[in-house]
């Protein structure tokens, strides 16, 4: 037991070079989810925070619902969808990282715009009259929103960067876990667990912490220095 | 746009009479001052001009022409400021216009340079105390150049020095051309600042006159008592 965790310890402490392609993998993977999923949820969450038509709180439920979705079925669905013979198989991406960015974006898009739709929503109770009475169209109130709400939209972003970098699911079933090309931390860690190379899966399962932890970090400290400096 | 003619304009939302029956006109020039006791339904009124709630009957002429956007400006009862600077918050209501950057910042520091912001503007609007917050947000509204701007209670909660220096910029502002109707629960300012009153009750305007008329010699038997209450001193009218 001490030995496993000594070598774990080596491991992360020569930066061995096995462990750091698989670290930047998924900060590529996972970020690169994140990025799109952002410039996706953040405008559609403020959007359905503002407008009123008919069918739009079943949307809002919708969206709800599917922040838990299990992350493998959206890895089967995108499995289906990217396999040679589904509908989009002609892209032959199936089993590449950009087949895992594209699933986790899907993964990652109803957290991030339900908890947008959540702090946006709140805001724009207060902002409505005041931004109606100066003739604000739809997507100005979107923009004006958004940037009024930009620390709290902080933990929504790193919510779906959480989300994204800790789930295996998705991306082990449109990934493979090919050695060296589609070997993330998490399908890493699941896989040399159930070989028994446990040194190499608690240094993975370290990184990640390293990295989810500092992360929630940084979004409790911004919105705090934010609200001291903006009220 | 003016005269602005209200007829028979109604507010029931739910089956609850908020406005019945308004019958309103008010000219181009001036300050109306909206009186009435909480609930009255005096923010409802200013919020039906500002065309933030639609009225369940009745009309607004605007003299035949259409409804006026971008000309009508309302300072809420509690304005809100975005979490930002005093500048970006004075150019809010000039962000749907199509001002080049040059203009929105000449307009924007003008407008803080007129009510005495000017040296707060990169501080964050929310640590404003409550006297400059509501300066704040008159040059906000002052800024897109309303020909009507509508106050609802502009200086509720502030001390006598901000109280008077927002009433001095209520005059500049109704100098500078711009037709103000405000409502206040202070009737010395009513009185200050006055040119006519509106005086409603239960959701009716049940006087229209001039200052001198309203505080000298009311009609109602509403509005007597109500001055008489709202007084901080007790005065009788004789007869
Ligand atoms: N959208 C609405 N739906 C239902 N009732 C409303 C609505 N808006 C206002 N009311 C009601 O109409 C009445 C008048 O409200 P209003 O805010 O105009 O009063 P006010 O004269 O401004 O009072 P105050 O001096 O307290 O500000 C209140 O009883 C209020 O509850
Ligand atoms: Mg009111």
């Amino acid at each position: 037991m001490l030995d496993t965790l000594w070598e774990a310890l080596g491991l992360i402490g020569h930066l061995d070079a096995q462990v750091l392609a698989i670290v930047w993998l998924s900060l590529r993977v996972s970020l690169g989810a994140v990025l799109v999923g952002s410039l996706i949820s953040l405008p559609l969450g403020a959007w359905l925070a503002i407008v009123a038509f008919p069918g739009r709180d079943a949307l809002v439920v919708l969206l709800n619902g599917l922040m838990g979705i299990p992350s493998v079925v959206v890895g089967v669905v995108f499995y289906l969808l990217l396999s040679r013979s589904g509908p989009l198989g002609s892209f032959g991406i199936l089993y590449t990282p950009m087949a895992m960015t594209i699933a986790q974006v899907f993964l990652v898009v109803p957290l991030m715009s339900a908890l947008t739709r959540q702090v946006v929503e709140d805001a724009w109770n207060g902002y409505s009259l005041e931004l109606r009475s100066f003739a604000y169209s739809p997507w100005l109130c979107v923009r004006t929103l958004l940037f009024d709400c930009r620390f709290s939209l902080v933990v929504a972003v790193i919510a779906g960067m959480g989300r994204a970098i800790s789930e295996v699911g998705a991306v082990m079933i449109v990934g493979g876990n090919i050695f060296g090309f589609t070997r993330v931390m998490t399908t890493a860690i699941a896989l040399e667990t159930a070989k028994g190379d446990l040194p190499l899966s608690i240094a993975l399962g370290a990184v990640l912490l390293s990295i989810v932890i500092p992360l929630n970090a940084l979004a409790y400290g911004i919105r705090r220095w934010a609200m001291n400096r903006f009220g | 746009m003016f005269p602005i003619r209200l007829e028979k304009l109604q507010f029931c939302p739910n089956g609850r009479q908020v406005l019945a029956d308004v019958d309103l006109l008010l000219g181009p020039e001036g300050i109306t001052a909206v009186l009435g006791p909480n609930g009255a339904g005096k923010s409802v009124l200013l919020k039906t001009l500002a065309g933030l709630e639609r009225p369940t009957g009745g009309s607004i002429d605007w003299n035949g022409g259409p409804t006026p956007a971008g000309r009508i400006a309302m300072v809420f009862q509690h304005p809100i400021l975005l979490r930002t600077s005093v500048f970006d918050n004075v150019i809010l209501g000039l962000k749907p216009m199509s001002l080049s950057r040059r203009e929105l910042r000449q307009r924007g520091l003008e407008m803080l340079e007129r009510v005495g912001l000017a040296d707060r503007a990169s501080d964050s609007a929310r640590h404003l105390s409550g006297g400059e917050r509501q300066r704040l947000a008159l040059a906000r509204c002052w800024a897109i150049r309303p020909r009507l701007l509508l106050l609802d209670e502009p200086t509720a909660a502030l001390d006598p020095t901000a109280t008077e220096a927002v009433e001095q910029l209520i005059r500049e502002i109704r100098t500078d051309g711009t037709k103000v109707m405000m409502t206040t629960h202070n009737l010395g300012q009513a009185l200050r600042l006055a040119d006519d009153v509106v005086f409603i009750y239960g959701g009716r305007i049940r006087e229209h006159t001039s200052n001198s008329e309203f505080f000298v010699r009311p009609r109602t038997e509403d509005a007597k008592r109500f001055i008489q209450g709202e007084l901080p001193w007790r005065i009788a009218f004789t007869d």
